[in-house]
């Protein structure tokens, strides 16, 4: 029984990472008033670039690295249509999700040969334990025998947390998503702040993506991501835009995700499908947004353009 | 005067459109250089596979037929200003119940056919009734409801077929004969071709669009609820009745799109790991063809030569076929880019609650 419950914690620390890092990503864009359907397109790439730069360093750090950057890189097609040419946010980021799977299955299947996925990576991010805390029971060993993206995760919350509430840049971020003439008026560039906001969600998505490819899996290929994604903006809207909130929801989408897995080894599946399992996130995301589970509000500029000049 | 202004409007969205497709091309033929292809080899490969052949035109036209439809689906929306990106899901729900009408009930040939292809419809609409439903009477947003929507119809789809309707196997048997869209005479025009009659329904649902939103009472609400929710309801149109119709209809095609495709191409259904993108096609063909009814048929078209012709130059080029998704996603991109000045009524409410 308790090394049932330890293996839960482990699975739900395991998939709830990723989803925390690019929830957190999809928290600044939005609290700055950019809609973020692209963070499965992110994730998609920087867990592309990780598994490729790993496979040709031989660093998993440098893979973790170089997925920052190029998911960086990537957040700003999204942030130039977004921002300067005042595009559709959701169909912007819909064909960036799309131009990411699209170039990274291109690209690996040009390295090799036509095949869909990457070898496995040499090595894979490691895990570090932290003494005497590893033993406590049934948290111990997940929470404190986890791999660094974990750590990396629960770091970026509380630091996300105090930039987003306790800093000038977070009360730029907010009102530029709130009322951003207002900001304006202020004498602080919408522009600016909102292509931050954006970059940052590049980088922390395509984190979460780059842990899914050479720390929980190892290897890259079409569905290395596979809507999580979308479940990352889910927990991010079912925890009302806000961090703590999307730390407990990540963490219950990675529960279900995690159950959905090790259903069939812990004999779940004999009582309930594990497309049922999958389904647990979309359907509390819809009750959350429809009011049956607390009313989500979203910042009250989020998809609008900015037209500098306007009130 | 009102004149010139819906015939700028018409030439600058044909200038879009135009400049989006040959900029998505480069974008394309770039990426290819850089990965040591010659783009000019490939896209001829491309195009010489796509139509120069009876069977590559037949494929090709039925490439398009589902295109087509979906392609409407989501225009339809587009016209109410509304975003059913939920097309996908209700894709889904409408081949699995095609399905369902097709192996479980036993009907004359042809009326077996027709029922199927209704039955799917009816459930592309019913799929799509929550995310309308929500959106007039709760204001919640559509795009992200109709998003999990997605997730759920694929989970559902997969879990009957793998415990109920192909047990211990990754697909289901075929569906009987009498259920069928395919005409042997029309395959045989093309060289055996799988054509089917899923491109005249195609045809016939693209005159039924232009009719219903142009020529009846009902086109008109949902045009001007489009235009301005506002002005709309202040002349006496429910906004709400119009949203939620809006996306029975555009759930409907929807519907009727993942309908045909499998009772005239798969004729069987089976577990789906992912998705198979087709909901991203009816956004890119609709957006692309201005939401117009011939817009649509000739992006559909445009996009079933690429789809097509692209698997044909992975096997003649050696080209991998993501390329042409990666064209696709560039072309929308730069769509999007534009859409703002044509569609920036639209887009001035919230983007979610």
């Amino acid at each position: 029984m308790l090394n049932l419950l330890t293996n839960l914690v482990d699975v739900t620390v395991l998939y709830a990472t990723p989803l925390i890092l690019a929830a957190m990503g999809g928290l600044f864009s939005e609290r700055a008033g950019v809609v973020n359907i692209a963070l499965e397109g992110f994730m998609t790439i920087g867990a592309f670039s990780a598994a490729i730069f790993t496979i040709f360093t031989g660093s998993a750090w440098i893979g973790l690295l170089s997925a920052v950057v190029v998911g960086i890189l990537f957040s700003l097609p999204h942030a130039i249509a977004s921002i300067n040419w005042r595009a559709d946010q959701v169909v912007s980021g819909v064909a960036i999700n799309f131009l990411a799977l699209g170039i990274a299955v291109y690209l690996v299947k040009r390295m090799y040969n036509g095949s869909a996925q990457t070898p496995v990576v040499p090595v894979k991010l490691e895990q570090i334990s932290i003494p005497i805390l590893n033993r406590i029971p049934v948290l111990g060993p997940s929470l404190f025998e986890a791999y660094p993206t974990t750590y990396l995760a629960i770091a970026i919350v509380i630091i996300g947390a105090v930039i987003l509430y306790k800093t000038p840049f977070g009360i730029h971020v907010r009102a530029a998503g709130i009322h951003p003439a207002a900001l304006e008026t202020a004498g602080v560039s919408i522009y600016r702040v909102r292509y931050i906001a954006v970059m940052i969600s590049g980088a922390l998505a395509a984190l979460g993506g780059a842990g899914l490819s050479i720390a929980v899996g190892s290897e890259f290929n079409q569905t290395t991501v596979a809507g999580q994604g979308f479940i990352a903006l889910a927990a991010l809207i079912f925890g009302k835009w806000r961090p703590g909130g999307l730390l407990l929801a990540a963490t219950f989408f990675g529960f279900s995700v995690g159950l959905s897995l090790i259903g069939q080894i812990i004999k779940l599946t004999n009582y309930v499908p594990s497309e049922v399992l999958s389904m647990i996130p979309y359907v509390f995301t819809i009750l959350a947004l429809a009011g049956f589970v607390g009313r989500a509000e979203s910042p009250a500029s989020l998809g609008k353009p900015y037209e500098k000049g306007s009130r | 005067m009102k004149n010139t202004t819906l015939k700028q409007n018409r030439n600058s969205a044909l200038l879009t459109s135009i400049l989006s497709i040959l900029l998505g091309i480069i974008v394309g033929a770039i990426l290819m250089l850089l990965a040591g292809y010659n783009p000019l080899v490939a896209y001829q490969a491309l195009l010489g596979s796509a139509i120069l052949q009876p069977f590559d035109l037949g494929e090709t036209i039925r490439t398009t037929s589902p295109l087509i439809f979906i392609g409407l689906a989501v225009a339809l929306a587009f016209r109410t200003g509304l975003f059913n990106i939920g097309v996908e899901g209700q894709y889904i729900v409408g081949s699995l119940t095609a399905y369902l009408v097709a192996a479980k009930v036993s009907l004359p040939t042809g009326i077996h056919a027709l029922v199927a292809v209704v039955a799917g419809g009816l459930a592309g609409a019913a799929w799509a009734a929550l995310p309308g439903l929500l959106k007039a009477f709760r204001g919640v947003h559509e795009v992200i409801i109709s998003i999990m929507m997605n997730f759920i119809a694929l989970y559902f789809s997969n879990v009957l077929v793998r415990t109920w309707l192909a047990v211990g196997k990754d697909s289901t048997d075929k569906i009987p004969p009498t259920a069928s869209l395919r005409i042997g005479s029309l395959s045989q025009l093309f060289a055996g071709a799988r054509i089917h009659m899923g491109i005249i329904l195609a045809l016939l649902a693209v005159f039924v669009f232009y009719y219903l939103l142009w020529k009846t009472k009902l086109g008109y609400q949902l045009r001007a609820v489009g235009y301005n929710r506002h002005a709309a309801e202040y002349a006496g149109i429910s906004v709400r009745r119009n949203i939620v119709l809006s996306f029975l209809l555009s759930g409907f095609l929807a519907g009727l799109a993942g309908a045909t495709e499998l009772l005239g191409t798969s004729e069987y259904i089976a577990i789906q790991d992912a998705f198979i993108g087709i909901g991203f096609d009816g956004i890119a063909v609709a957006l692309l063809g201005a939401n117009a009814p011939v817009g649509v048929v000739l992006s559909a078209l445009l996009f079933g030569v690429l789809t097509y012709g692209g698997g044909n130059m992975q096997f003649v080029a050696g080209v991998p076929f993501e390329i042409i998704r990666v064209v696709f996603a560039a072309i929308i991109f730069f769509v999007a880019a534009k859409i703002s000045f044509r569609w920036g009524n639209r887009k001035k409410g919230k983007a979610y609650a």
